[in-house]
């Protein structure tokens, strides 16, 4: 039985502003085992980022809060870890990788100073030996060890990308959260990115929460896949229940919808209408319910349940009888 | 019968740079029938913007001619290009930074009407704008708010508004989708494919996105480095890819569904190298897994390989 890495249960988070309180996760469970990737898919604003910065406890001080619920990373309850705790567990057991390569790096140190600087706080060991380290990581994500002393001005976009990614996981961390890791990429770089992370995940046996809205990246690198929706898991089962069953959320079957197929003629694409829900103010039973094409009467009154069909749940009312 | 409405003959468009030229349109030769929909695929800083831009005269060409008709714009006077500007019309990529902020929704339509003057009585220009608004599916209650107070999928509805005000017959579509959610994106492109039946517009459609490409193209050109690769039609290009950068593209693209999930892809090295005083032959030669010595030695011709499917490869000659 594979150990679980994190398990978030029933976390709710909020922003406070000036002019009103955003919700932007509801009720979020999620649970990642050791060595598996877990996909979490969903448009601008269902609070996939949330989600994350949530697990490194980086939400924006004094605005984001946790109001409820328990996130549980590998033993460690991060609600009541302290700053210390966290200091010592980010990048060590868990490391994140920002959607843009291009702002992420810091622009006056050298790429191999910043991949330096996380082995320096996570261990402890000689100069030499850390140096060696860093040379080693190089390596391993494709960029000659010599281009150490470079600044991330002389990289471009992909190779930035690459650096990122051996920062995040220079101490060989249990859980990668990937943030978009490849959208802002081309799509030539981009497969040379995921083919890269690929390897590298199976080889230090890493867990992954892979943050993306492209089914198709979804499809070549994940093993389960969380759809995400204001802030909730409206359906999640294992990649072939995704793609292969066919009982889906109606949001899911939008998502597809919306998405042009390379391999088939389709005069016109069916999206989803109407736009996503201001999360601003919470909606009485199904958030999705005010575009979804198969509402009925009780969805917009009461919250739906999670339906399980095995490993494959779905948050909807339309499966609740069969 | 569909008659050809615009037509580049070997558009050229460098850019002086400190280390010599940038050749960011190198000899492109495109026609596009009335109607039709030129699809123009590629990855970043292949020319593909600068194409579009170029076309529309937003950009002086080096060398070259652009046909609008028949007719070569390019050394056409300002004020004939005002002329101009109510045939052919663009839509860009950012629907944040395409608009000016400080102005409301029907002063952002009205611009281009105001500018040519297409309709000078007022009430009649509201009329127009509202007109545009259903058009584009945009609610008339909308008519004065600002850019800031819509969402993305809206502003983008905004510039195809703007982008039909003087009712052009063609349309520079630069990466219209790239920057909306894919609920959106397909929002906006059946209205773009809707507004092409309904005015027999004519679109050059910009996009790195394949698959949006391979939906709303009569015809697809794939770019590399300012030069065009291969040019077929839509269906043929996909179906049979011939350059070896076309088909690096096609393999690149993660498909949503499970049937290559453990194919092993064949994946291109290397990065795009600079395109300032590039080298005669292949550009992609370096990346290139078949390349061979004469590839690098010289630039290469057009090889007519199917109907209306040409390639620039030396595999093909």
């Amino acid at each position: 039985m594979p150990e679980k890495i994190l398990t978030i249960k029933d976390l709710y988070v909020e922003y406070e502003t000036d002019e009103a309180t955003v919700y932007a996760v509801n009720g979020l469970d999620i649970e990642v085992e050791e060595g598996e990737t877990l996909g979490l898919v969903g448009e601008t604003g269902a609070g996939k980022t949330t989600a994350a910065l949530s697990i490194m406890k980086l939400l924006p001080e004094k605005i984001g809060s946790i109001k409820k619920g328990s996130i549980n990373l590998d033993g460690l309850d991060i609600i009541k870890a302290g700053e210390g705790d966290m200091r010592s567990i980010r990048g060590n057991v868990v490391s994140m990788i920002f959607q843009d390569p291009m702002t992420s790096l810091n622009p006056v140190l050298t790429v191999g100073d910043q991949i330096y600087e996380v082995l320096a706080i996570h261990k402890n060991d000689s100069r030499e030996k850390l140096n060696a380290r860093v040379d080693e990581i190089l390596q391993l994500v494709g960029i000659p060890p010599k281009r150490k002393t470079d600044y991330p001005h002389q990289f471009s976009g992909g190779m930035k990308q690459r650096v990122i990614i051996a920062i995040a996981l220079a101490c060989e961390p249990k859980l990668l959260l990937a943030d978009e890791p490849t959208t802002a990429l081309d799509v030539t770089i981009q497969a040379q990115v995921l083919e890269m992370m690929k390897s590298l995940k199976s080889r230090l046996n890493t867990a992954m929460v892979l943050i993306t809205h492209d089914m198709g990246v979804v499809a070549e690198m994940c093993d389960r896949v969380a759809i995400m929706y204001a802030g909730e898991i409206v359906e999640i089962g294992m990649v072939e229940d995704i793609f292969e069953d066919p009982k889906h959320h109606p949001y899911t079957e939008g998502l597809f919808g919306s998405i042009p197929d390379l391999n088939k003629k389709t005069k016109r694409l069916n999206p989803i209408p109407g736009l996503m829900p201001d999360p601003t103010e919470i909606a009485k039973g199904c958030s999705f319910s005010p575009r979804c094409p198969k509402r009925l009467d009780i969805c917009s009154l009461v919250q739906p349940e999670n339906i399980s069909f095995g490993n494959h749940s779905i948050k909807c009312h339309l499966f609740k009888n069969n | 019968m569909s008659t050809t409405l615009v037509e580049t003959k070997s558009l050229k468009k460098y850019f002086k740079t400190k280390s010599g030229n940038l050749h960011a349109v190198d000899d492109i030769n495109v026609s596009i029938k009335r109607g039709q929909t030129l699809g123009v695929v590629g990855e970043s800083g292949c020319g593909k913007s600068t194409l579009g831009r170029t076309i529309l005269r937003l950009m002086e060409p080096t060398e070259g001619e652009v046909l609008f008709e028949g007719k070569n714009i390019v050394d056409y006077n300002r004020r004939k290009m005002i002329e101009m500007r109510k045939e052919m019309q663009i839509i860009f990529q950012d629907p944040y930074s395409s608009l000016n902020p400080r102005m409301t929704i029907s002063e952002i339509i009205t611009e281009p009407i105001k500018v040519c003057k297409t309709i000078v009585d007022r009430r009649e220009m509201e009329e127009k704008v509202m007109e545009l608004m259903d058009t584009v599916g945009l609610a008339r209650r909308l008519i004065n708010t600002y850019p800031h107070e819509l969402d993305g999928g809206r502003r983008q509805r905004i510039g195809v508004a703007r982008a039909l005000a003087l009712d052009p017959k063609f349309i520079v579509c630069d990466e219209p989708v790239s920057a909306l959610d894919v609920s959106i994106q397909a929002q906006i492109l059946n209205l773009m494919m809707d507004l092409q039946d309904s005015r027999d517009l004519t679109y050059m459609f910009i996009t790195h996105d394949l698959s949006v490409v391979k939906h709303i193209s009569n015809e697809i050109m794939v770019m590399y480095m300012g030069k065009c690769v291969e040019k077929a039609p839509s269906e043929q290009l996909f179906e049979n890819p011939m350059h070896p950068y076309t088909r690096a593209l096609l393999d690149a693209i993660p498909t949503p569904n499970l049937s290559g999930r453990n194919a092993e892809r064949e994946i291109i090295k290397g990065e795009v190298s600079n395109p300032v005083n590039p080298k005669p032959g292949c550009r992609f030669a370096n990346r290139c897994p078949q390349a061979m010595k004469k590839c690098t030695e010289r630039d290469l011709e057009f090889t007519t390989v199917g109907k209306e499917h040409t390639v620039a490869c030396t595999l093909y000659e």
